[in-house]
């Protein structure tokens, strides 16, 4: 299980990788590899050229700017678990980085190297879709931004040419003690989710869901957002029975079918996650109040 | 065939080295630098035996290339022993607690609960087997494991 | 950083018995341990396997060409090139029905499972091999897989069935007990395919010493006393001129150290090529390549009284065998057989075992081999009993078990080749001390109040009983050297378990020395002429009495003659710390182990001669097997929504007869317990309908991890030491694995408050919440 012969380079700006992966025919860009090696390995991948993002100062960083989360596409996972700006600011994201994978493999993986590699089941691409998140991509002709719903395309295909890279995400806030919920199902502790539901909302003066967005990763082909579910929540009181019809609708998914488990099943269990992450968002929200 | 320099210091040693660009830093520690005590269990990132410290932070030395070490500082199980002949606490309770049985998963279960006693010097039993829930067992049924990383997570509470 | 804990000036001899730390550990968490993989030799070339993607094929072409031509490639063989060697032998004498099916180094004409070896390549690294592996072309016909051992038989060559052997013993009148009998109870249930995946994949080096004319294995484990036989056979050689060495073995499980087509194939190629030939397996190979275990399929049917005891037990089950027969022949169905009833009182039994081949890599023993099935079908029938008649569960286990009054106990039945009669054992006893000690009444409560406020929680019990110690014999060699350091040359191997500590524990007691100062050397047939290994639970039972047998003759010959050198009658004299003293005059003369080793060695201080030094053979027989046995406790929660199975609390009572280090025997308890909730929740080799393997990676292939594993509850208890050895030793490697799946069954049948729900593991979500829906929907239709 040795990776097959490639030329590497490493490159120490964005433009010289976008020069590189213009110029190279059959080339794949290695970030925090926690993916890309082991397909290496495998041989499942056997590019002609790995351009090494590793060496490009400058995409690793966390901020905050007019309201959103910027965060940099080589920002290691580990440094999004212990950033206090995204536990404040963003704590589902907080809540989901600790089921991706595990320790070691949070300090090498990255940000963008989660979001390009687009596994369905992906925490990170799930967050991404929760906040419809926006991306910047650089290529040879500059910057370019689009919403992740553009970006996942489908099955582990995000939209990106050849020659661009992943450079930032950009997540805007929602406002302070909204609240958050984030469940997902996998057979053992740090393996891929088979299913998982992201929630948030926010209730206005009445007490009546004026925002939801709700998520289900590892079902669909991309992580999906179910738009007919947030319809069903708002304007409603955040009642157990509205959640449970909100949570029906995650089953109008196109769902995957694998070795993990058949699509019946990933459907009842986004069904179930959908539930319990709204009823988690709104005891999220509750606990703040009371605080 | 790819290859390059590098630079790089393993358990203190800086070594220079010429590396085929596709060889695997486990590969290169285990073969190049003959640091055998890095084990291969999966080659593809489960399993956690090939876990060494880059900087400080475990990472699967399987899924790292070897000239991406170049110019940091990496730690193997060799390395963790203050001198040759003082033992980590960690290595201490693993022997007090019965924490390894064939000792495959030994290597990559340190490296990976030195970095997390760092970063959590108080730990519950629940917190110690999330941390080494990327590190597969075969024979020990984790528990030994468990109760030496207490143990020993007490041991250098008291000692600092 | 702690100071290392400096060696205590305390002797410890007095050990047997003791928690004492191991001296296997201190090399293994330095890193220093030499696995296989570890080891390389000057000028070696690296092995890689070409395997077929095709389960089941003609192959009508293998193109090499492109791939001779890869850089660093020295050899590629077919089995073209290796046509004369045989097939790979049995290590036992087994049927003869058996012999057609077994491998070869390299598929012939005909590919049987994925991952059956075509080609092997040799080049100057293991990259380069493997780039050349990726260039050799099979051109192979597909044919129909047959992955169904249930099915109809199907063909493995041309008028060659897939069922060479239906296996069968039993005894008692079947018809009659089962016309009789108050009611039948009948269950249909399967075990799903899995195995001991070791940590460490298998490796070999294969090293032919022309200048000496000897053959070397490198990497060798489990039995390489017994491999070496079966090398020097295969390849015509003396057996003087083949040598098995072991290294560190990264877990063993059953799987480890049987000889496989790539072991054989680093030995001819060193001769052939003359160069050290090192093949180290990865983990996609393991998966589709090392033996697999377990998948039956049961029909078993009981005779039972108004009382729920059993008056006749009948199972037929179909094994499945995948596609070639190996070294084991059809030792686990065999097992299966030969185990079946356990712990209870059978009076009529009769087991029919199908060997089925098909078009899946090739299975074997696994930890527990035919008793983790065997007692998953057995409780889950108990279990049904008590369902069936409205009695409790543990009710129906204690008015079956053997009692203690009938042991010895003849079961009518063989296994291992050896007729099965139990030696010793309180079974209802130590079913009585596990559940006080679980607190199995009190935990009904907390069940029920759980269950009332929505918990699916429920408890669930197995009983198991294991054998261990299979003989026939094991010799031993107990050497003391002028220094007064001792050396035991045992015929055992050690994968892991703690093998070197247990040995040098029984010689420190009964010699009077440190057991630090100990040498225990295993897995070296260049040291012993005849030894097994360590396998069936067998080691520190068969190999352990020998170290008694060789320490004691040790001990005889010293107290002989520090008996003339301190003119006193040997009976007086005792050993301790290595000393020779007085019994009970410490401050009389004395001479050390070491003094008297000199004394008895050839040189000018010899007392005697003809002497071997302070030296001593000593062997242990055993005509037959010894039986440990035990209790599994769970309780636990399932999430009723998802069908995720959480194991809250588990616990193992196992009798051992003695323990000779407890901490290393809890430490396979709970091992034991971590691979069998394996087979129970988690782990399965999951194949398509054309036999393409789905278990290819640690992704797929789900073993636990420590935060699936429960901190596991031990009671190691010596109430029935066996009879039939000095010791009073039974094996302690396999109870912790044997009942899991039975115990996880009942709790989780117990939990969701279907009894009988569970029929097949591993007990998957999708599988349980398919049961609980059913349920529901059974039940809405009832009440409308």
């Amino acid at each position: 299980m040795k990776a097959a012969p490639f030329q590497y380079h490493d490159p120490t700006s964005i433009d010289e990788a976008i020069d590189l992966l213009g110029k190279l025919e059959n080339a794949k860009v290695l970030a925090g590899g926690q993916s890309l090696m082991a397909m290496l390995n495998m041989r499942y991948a056997q590019p002609d050229h790995v351009v090494d993002i590793n060496r490009i100062a400058d995409l690793s960083y966390i901020r905050e700017a007019n309201g959103a989360l910027v965060i940099g596409a080589m920002t290691r996972q580990r440094d999004l678990e212990f950033s206090d700006l995204v536990r404040r600011t963003c704590p589902i994201l907080h809540e989901a980085i600790q089921h991706v994978g595990h320790r070691q493999t949070r300090n090498r993986g990255t940000v963008g190297g989660s979001l390009c590699h687009l596994d369905p089941s992906a925490e990170l691409a799930a967050m991404a879709a929760l906040h419809n998140a926006t991306l910047t991509v650089a290529g040879p002709k500059g910057s370019r931004e689009l919403a992740f719903k553009e970006f996942a395309l489908g099955f582990m295909t995000p939209a990106l040419e050849v020659d661009e890279i992943l450079t930032a995400i950009r997540i805007e806030f929602w406002p302070k003690g909204h609240g958050y919920g984030f469940l997902e199902f996998a057979r053992r502790h740090g393996d891929f989710a088979v299913a998982s539901a992201g929630a948030l909302i926010t209730l206005d003066a009445k007490g009546l869901i004026d925002r939801a967005s709700l998520v289900i990763g590892g079902v669909g082909s991309v992580p999906t957002r179910v738009e007919s579910a947030e319809q069903i929540l708002l304007g409603t009181q955040p009642t157990q029975a509205v959640f449970e019809e909100a949570a029906r609708a995650c089953k109008s998914i196109e769902a995957l079918d694998d070795i993990h488990a058949p699509a019946s099943y990933r459907l009842h269990l986004a069904e179930t996650l959908a539930r319990r992450a709204l009823a988690k968002a709104l005891l999220s929200l509750r606990s703040d109040g009371e605080q | 065939m790819d290859s390059r320099d590098i630079v790089v210091t393993v358990n203190g040693i800086r070594h220079e080295a010429t590396v085929k660009t596709r060889v695997t830093l486990a590969d290169f520690l285990r073969h190049q630098l003959e640091l055998t005590g890095t084990h291969l269990g999966c080659e593809h990132g489960v399993c956690g035996a090939c876990t060494v410290l880059v900087d400080g932070r475990t990472a699967r030395s399987c899924l790292m290339l070897a000239v991406q070490a170049h110019g940091h500082e990496i730690r193997t199980v060799e390395g963790i022993a203050p001198n040759a002949k003082e033992l980590h606490p960690l290595q201490t309770a693993f022997q007090k607690h019965h924490g390894l049985q064939c000792g495959f998963c030994t290597p990559g279960m340190l490296t990976t609960l030195i970095e997390f006693l760092h970063d959590n010097p108080d730990p519950t039993e629940a917190e110690v087997r999330i941390a080494i829930s990327g590190n597969l067992c075969r024979c020990t049924g984790y528990q030994g494991i468990v109760d030496a990383a207490l143990d020993a997570a007490k041991t250098m509470r008291n000692s600092t | 950083m702690s100071i290392q804990a400096a060696p205590s000036q305390r002797k410890e001899t007095k050990v047997f018995g003791k928690r004492v730390p191991r001296l296997e550990d201190l090399p293994l968490v330095k890193g220093l341990g030499r696995f296989v993989a570890d080891l390389s030799f000057p000028h070696q070339l690296y092995m890689r396997v070409v395997r077929s993607p095709i389960a089941h094929g003609t192959i009508t072409r293998i193109d090499a060409d492109e791939a001779r031509k890869a850089p660093g490639v020295v050899a590629i063989w077919t089995h073209a090139d290796i046509a004369a060697y045989p097939l790979i032998d049995f290590r036992d004498p087994s049927a003869e029905a058996l012999m057609p099916y077994r491998q070869p180094l390299l598929a012939k004409d005909r590919v049987r499972y994925v991952g059956e070896p075509i080609a092997v390549v040799f080049a100057e690294s293991a990259y380069l091999a493997e780039d050349a592996a990726d260039l050799v072309f099979a051109e192979i016909d597909e044919l129909p897989p047959h992955m169904d051992a249930q099915a109809d038989c199907a063909s493995f060559a041309p008028g060659i069935s897939t069922e060479p052997i239906v296996l069968k013993q039993g005894f008692g009148d079947l018809p009659g007990a089962f016309a009789s009998a108050h009611c039948v109870v009948e269950l249909e249930l399967s075990i799903g395919r899995h195995s001991g995946v070791p940590m460490e994949c298998r490796g070999a080096i294969g090293r032919y010493d022309a200048a000496q004319d000897v053959l070397e294995l490198w990497g060798a484990a489990k039995v390489p006393l017994r491999n070496r036989e079966t090398m020097a056979r295969y390849f015509q050689r003396s057996s003087a001129s083949v040598q098995l060495y072991e290294l560190h073995v990264g877990g063993g499980f059953g799987v480890r150290g049987e000889l496989y087509p790539e072991d054989f194939l680093v030995c001819a190629a060193s001769m052939t090529l003359g160069r050290p030939i090192k093949w180290i397996e990865d983990r996609r190979e393991h998966l589709m390549a090392t033996n697999q275990s377990r998948e039956q399929y049961h029909r078993v049917r009981a005779a039972v009284d108004q009382n729920g005891r059993i008056l006749a037990l009948s199972d037929v089950f179909f094994h499945d065998q995948g596609a070639y027969v190996r070294t084991h022949g059809a030792r686990v169905a065999d097992l299966t057989i030969g185990m079946l009833p356990g712990p209870y009182h059978v009076p009529v039994y009769q087991g029919i075992g199908h060997f089925r081949l098909t078009n899946k890599t090739p299975a074997a023993t696994y930890r527990s081999p035919g008793r983790y099935e065997g007692s998953f079908v057995r409780e889950r029938l108990v279990d049904a009993i008590a369902a069936k008649l409205g009695l409790d569960r543990i009710e129906v286990r204690r008015r079956n078990l053997i009692p203690s009054a009938d042991m010895p106990y003849t079961r009518q039945l063989g296994a291992l080749g050896t007729e099965v009669v139990l030696d010793s054992g309180d079974y209802a006893g130590l079913l009585q001390t596990s559940i006080d000690r679980f607190g199995w009444d009190e935990l009904q409560k907390t069940i029920r109040v759980r269950r009332a406020q929505g918990e699916f929680v429920g408890a669930g019990i197995a009983m198991f009983l294991e054998k261990s110690g299979m003989g026939p014999s094991d010799s031993v060699t107990v050497s003391v050297d002028p220094m007064g350091f001792v050396e035991v040359v045992t015929g055992g191997a050690s994968v892991g378990q703690g093998f070197e500590t247990a040995m040098a524990q029984i010689c420190a007691e009964t010699l009077g020395v440190d057991y630090r100062r100990i040498r225990v050397v295993h897995g070296q047939t260049d040291r012993i002429r005849f030894g097994i290994g360590a396998h069936a639970s067998r080691a520190t039972v068969m190999t352990g009495n020998a170290v008694h047998a060789a320490a004691t003759n040790v001990r005889d010959l010293a107290l002989k003659h520090a008996s003339v050198l301190l003119q006193a009658p040997a009976e007086l004299l005792d050993i301790v710390d290595g000393i020779v003293v007085r019994k009970g005059s410490p401050s009389g003369p004395t001479i050390s182990l070491g003094q008297l080793s000199r004394q008895l060695s050839p040189g000018p201080e010899a007392i005697a001669r003809g002497t071997n030094g302070l030296s001593c053979e000593g062997w242990f027989y055993a005509d037959h097997m010894t039986y440990p046995y035990g209790v599994h406790l769970a309780l636990v929660r399932v999430d009723g929504e998802t069908g995720q199975v959480f194991v809250e609390r588990y616990m193992v009572a196992s009798d051992v007869g003695r323990a000779v280090n407890p901490m290393i025997v809890e430490g396979q308890v709970v091992g034991g317990v971590a691979q069998g909730l394996g087979g129970a929740l988690y782990e399965q080799f999951r194949y398509s309908d054309t036999g393409q393997p789905l278990s290819l990676n640690f992704a797929e292939y789900l073993i636990p991890t420590a935060h699936e594993v429960p901190d596991v509850e031990v009671i190691v208890a010596e109430d029935a030491p066996s009879p039939l050895n000095p010791l009073g030793i039974k094996g302690a490697g396999e109870g912790g694995c044997t009942g899991v799946g039975a115990a996880i069954a009942s709790a989780v049948d117990d939990a969701i408050g279907i009894p009988g729900a569970i029929t097949s593991l591993p007990i998957t979500p999708a599988k349980l919440k398919a049961l609980l829906k059913n349920r529901r929907d059974n039940s809405n239709g009832d009440s409308t």
